[in-house]
């Protein structure tokens, strides 16, 4: 037990990784299916397990410091605050949902689908826990192979343009922050991210303003290729429209979160400076990512790149609220971006379990699917209304830290938040009415089958986190207190209280 | 002049070994009128016992023939870098020769003599020595290009080849000459310790410009890299595993021993031609590459932008430069040469598949080979995991070290546009729908030994890079 907890973090990296070789050797699907489904749920289990024995109140914790590469000395650095063992949890919930979602959906090599799937699991896990620049490096530009196959072998009509621009897109910005990173090592001789943080800190290691405005661009752009940024967010309306269900489900709700994960982690501690500097364009940014992600949504006829759309509006509120450079605002995004992994995430599953039916994402092939499988509306309902943030579901704890923190920093930007929330209330509720209500418009589906015992045992774990997230947020809140205490304290000393404290006032008072 | 004696020949013995063996090779030939595999195997016999002789070779370090040759830790390293280049090369070659009916014993012989003259290029420590090793190993892979001779691109390939690696080969000489000229020798050794002093700079520059023509034609580096997708197309597929790799890596290691030793006085004006010459090589191979739809000539364009990244660590420059350089031939050794014995397997008799469309649908057919040539691809482009990553990211931060961070950032967008052509093929492999048009033959032992060897070599130097590049750290550098 002691080995497990010494090398906890090591173990849910490569769990998955040890479950995908075991794969290899299995040949029928239903084998496969289960196996891969045992390896997620066990992956599960660890990270539950990390979050329980995570000591709120603390830094990085389950720390593993060994030398990978001798020179130029490269560790195997591990470690995790509250910022990455959230993210780490809503990675492992994630991945089970992908292999349900996929059950009977994939039918086409069955096996190497899994073993992507678990191959991708461990680049996540590994660009959350890597504390070591190299590490974090290594894993952020593997995990781009699996998911690669997974667009463009299992997913829809123009599955191979949507794989070539998505690599291509990150690849851009991963060249550029490798050579920031080779700039900060040429610097100090370490890659090691705690030690450059501590020297930066300290003053021991000066960077000029303009060196540390092009490092901040070089990580920058990088991360914010992956959130997506307006400008930057148009490989994602592709590469989540033409991949399969589970690969939406994965890149909306994890992969996006590394970009907003790499700002948090790095951008803003290592280039406080520079940061402050950009964080009104930043936030503009931002908040034209939060208008245009809803307005373009409103429009889309395909379910699924609605839904899409939604991600660069949802993710213009996680970045606002970290450059609010508040606690309230920081933990507002952090929390939010778990939200929208849940609620994103439960989103393109459902889109998926409707696209096995009736193979179409044509809002318009629908209509009044409230009558034929009324459980199934049930479910988007709540998923819907989770994601438009509605109180005592988890979207709105998130949306709403997030525009009090904003509107501390700026009342403009917080004001036109507010007014992306109404749009998004607009979007998806008009999607969902076209979609569920009225009369049935087509023959096809008259005679759609209600959720199976698999559907409603995936979907009612999404809605019980859903739930869970929005009424009791504290145990989330507590872990992640100080991981945006010590970014606020290093981009705006003296930057406000925690959310906690807010939340529980509320609750108090109420 | 020095007396000759017993401890030279041990100094060039892996040499030795080679040459007897591909003399041996010849006479056998007649006699072995059935079973041509035999002489491979022989061939491939005579490499390791070379291999093996290196060890003896390291043993008994230092000078031979008058200071003309140097055994010391930089030649060896190439030694047996060509060695390994030359055994697989020969592990791919056996059973399509036989494939493809042109079995003849020549084929092995001329190998072997391809790797002696590399080997000298590398060994060499006086110019007129290294024009020596430069004709040994271009005469024999003239003949090796167009060993095809029923077939015009072979014919082709090999004409053109010989008539633009000639002018190469006769500019190098003309800048040997000016050196003579100007110095009085044509000893590395001896120019090193004149160097600053010599009088005529514009002319020394004009000496080394020269050379360096010479040699960018054999790594073929822009603007002179023209001759090389049509040879590369048109010569038998594991000869082009050879050439791209052997021939390539030894006009480094002549590279190496004059612009990062003796000659560095000249500073500026090497530095510039270095590193125009690096940004036009990756950007050149890399934006032609894109376009191609024949793989040969894809992954010859492919191997002009990766002789840029090497062109990369060469001006960075320095014991870090010279070590990431010889680490980055060391790998892209093995995936170039894995890349190419596998198309020539794929390309099936005649080599008539070899278009990226024939790969569609590969991965259903055949899974392993789609997964081992993706293996090559992904190292070619840079993945992490692979050796391909560490070869990059060392020269690169070579680079970075010698505060060309303009270079590297040209480098690395390179290596992005890099990866759309690579994957290129992966899609065809997994993603397209239809028959797949490649050869569905099962893999010979003899070629699934080559490519499993590189692919085990391509993981273990890409997850551990330390122990190698410690020990190329260790190696003295020319000149430095």
């Amino acid at each position: 037990m002691s080995w497990l907890t010494a090398h906890l973090l090591t173990v849910i990296i490569f769990l998955p990784l040890a479950g995908a070789i075991v794969l290899s050797f299995l040949r029928r699907p239903p084998s496969l299916r289960w196996a891969a489904l045992i390896f997620s749920l066990l992956t599960l289990a660890l990270a539950v397990g990390l979050f329980v024995r995570f000591r709120p109140g603390e830094g990085m914790q389950f720390g593993e410091n060994r030398p990978w590469i001798a020179s130029p000395p490269i560790r195997y650095h591990l470690g995790v605050d509250g910022l990455s063992v959230i993210l780490i949890l809503l990675t492992a919930f994630l991945t089970p949902l992908g292999v349900l979602v996929s059950w009977t959906g994939i039918t086409r090599r069955v096996k190497e689908f899994h073993v992507f799937l678990l191959a991708l699991e461990t680049g996540m896990m590994g660009v959350f826990c890597s504390l070591d620049l190299f590490l974090f490096f290594v894993f952020w530009e593997a995990m781009l192979i699996p998911m690669y196959f997974l667009i463009g072998v299992w997913g829809h009509e123009r599955r191979v343009y949507a794989a070539i621009k998505f690599i291509l897109y990150t690849m851009i910005g991963s060249a550029l922050m490798l050579v920031g990173i080779l700039f900060l090592y040429e610097k100090t001789g370490t890659f090691d991210f705690t030690q450059i943080l501590a020297a930066l800190s300290s003053g021991a290691l000066a960077v000029s303003p303009a060196a540390e405005k092009w490092l901040f661009w070089a990580f920058f752009i990088a991360f914010a290729i992956k959130v997506p940024i307006f400008p930057l967010h148009t490989w994602l309306p592709d590469a989540h429209t033409e991949a399969p269900a589970a690969g939406s489900v994965i890149l909306a709700g994890v992969l996006l979160k590394m970009g907003t994960y790499g700002i948090l982690r790095f951008c803003l501690p290592l280039f406080p400076n520079a940061a402050r500097e950009f964080a009104l364009l930043v936030s503009v940014l931002a908040v034209i990512g939060i208008i245009y992600g809803s307005l373009v949504s409103m429009v889309q006829p395909d379910l699924k790149r609605l839904v899409a759309y939604s991600s660069v509006a949802h993710l213009g509120f996680v970045v606002l609220g970290i450059f609010a450079f508040n606690r309230i605002g920081i933990e507002g995004a952090i929390y939010q971006m778990a939200n929208h992994g849940v609620s994103t995430g439960a989103l393109f599953v459902l889109v998926g379990l409707l696209y096995d039916r009736r193979h179409t994402r044509l809002i318009r092939e629908f209509g009044g699917l409230a009558h034929t499988i009324p459980v199934f509306s049930a479910f988007f309902m709540i998923v819907t209304l989770s994601s438009l943030g509605l109180p005592s579901l988890n979207g709105f704890v998130g949306e709403f830290l997030i525009i009090l923190g904003a509107f501390r920093a700026r009342a403009a930007f917080g004001a036109l938040a507010a007014v992306g929330v109404i749009l998004a209330a607009v979007y998806l509720l008009w999607m969902y009415q076209r979609v569920f209500l009225g009369q049935i418009t087509r023959d096809e589906n008259r005679t759609l089958p209600d959720c199976n015992g698999r559907e409603k045992i995936m979907l009612l774990a999404a809605v019980g986190a859903m739930i869970l997230m929005g009424v009791y947020p504290q145990p989330f809140l507590r872990r992640m207190d100080v991981a945006a205490a010590q970014v606020v304290e290093r981009v705006a000393p003296g930057g406000g209280s925690a959310a906690r404290a807010l939340w529980s006032a509320g609750e108090r008072s109420r | 002049m020095m007396a000759f004696q017993s401890v030279d020949t041990i100094r060039i013995l892996p040499e030795i070994i080679l040459s007897a063996f591909a003399i041996l090779v010849m006479v056998l030939e007649p006699w072995v009128a059935a079973r041509k595999s035999a002489l491979g195997w022989l061939s491939l016999a005579g490499v390791i016992a070379a291999a093996l002789a290196t060890l003896k070779t390291a043993g008994s370090p230092g000078l031979a023939f008058g200071g003309s040759v140097s055994a010391d830790g930089f030649s060896l390293f190439f030694v047996d870098l060509f060695l390994a280049i030359a055994a697989l090369c020969l592990l791919g070659s056996i059973h399509y020769l036989e494939r493809d009916r042109v079995h003849h014993g020549e084929y092995y012989a001329l190998i072997l003599l391809a790797t002696v003259g590399a080997c000298f290029m590398a060994a060499s420590t006086d110019l007129i020595m290294i024009f020596i090793g430069l004709e040994i190993s271009s005469i024999s892979t003239y003949i090796l290009a167009g060993f095809k001779r029923q077939e015009l691109a072979s014919n082709e390939a090999s004409l053109k080849y010989f008539l633009l690696g000639s002018f190469a080969t006769a500019f190098f000489l003309y800048g040997v000459a000016l050196v003579y000229g100007l110095t009085g020798t044509t000893n590395l050794l001896r120019l090193r310790e004149q160097a600053g002093g010599s009088p005529g700079a514009a002319l020394a520059a004009l000496a080394l410009i020269l050379m360096f023509v010479g040699l960018a034609f054999k790594v073929s580096s822009a603007p002179f890299q023209v001759w090389t997708p049509d040879v590369y197309q048109g010569a038998p597929a594991p000869v082009t595993a050879f050439l791209s790799t052997a021939p390539k890596a030894a006009a480094f290691a002549v590279l190496l021993r004059i612009f990062a030793g003796s000659l560095a006085g000249s500073g500026p004006v090497s530095f510039w031609v270095l590193w125009i010459s690096a940004v036009l090589t990756m950007t050149v191979g890399n934006l032609a590459a894109i376009w191609q739809s024949n793989v040969k000539r894809l992954l010859a364009y492919s191997s002009i932008a990766h002789a840029g990244y090497v062109l990369v660590g060469i001006t960075a420059g320095g014991a870090e430069g010279v070590s990431s350089v010889l680490f980055y031939l060391a790998g892209y050794a093995l995936m170039n040469v894995g890349a190419f014995i596998l198309v020539a397997h794929l390309a099936g008799r005649g080599e008539r598949r070899v278009d990226v469309a024939d790969y569609t649908a590969l991965a259903a057919a055949r899974p392993s080979a789609a997964a081992l040539l993706t293996v090559f691809l992904v190292s070619l482009a840079g993945f992490p995991g692979t050796v391909g990553f560490f070869a990059k990211f060392y020269v690169f931060r070579a680079a970075v070290h010698a505060h060309l961070i303009g270079l590297v950032t040209i480098a690395l967008l390179n290596s992005v546009v890099s990866v759309y052509y690579y994957l290129k093929i992966v899609v065809a492999m997994y993603m397209g729908e239809g028959e797949t048009g490649v050869s569905a033959a099962a893999m010979p032992n003899a070629l699934r030994a080559a490519v499993v060897l590189s692919v085990a070599g391509i993981f273990y130097l890409g997850l551990y890079p330390a122990p190698l590049l410690a020990a190329l750290a260790r190696i003295p550098k020319p000149g430095l």
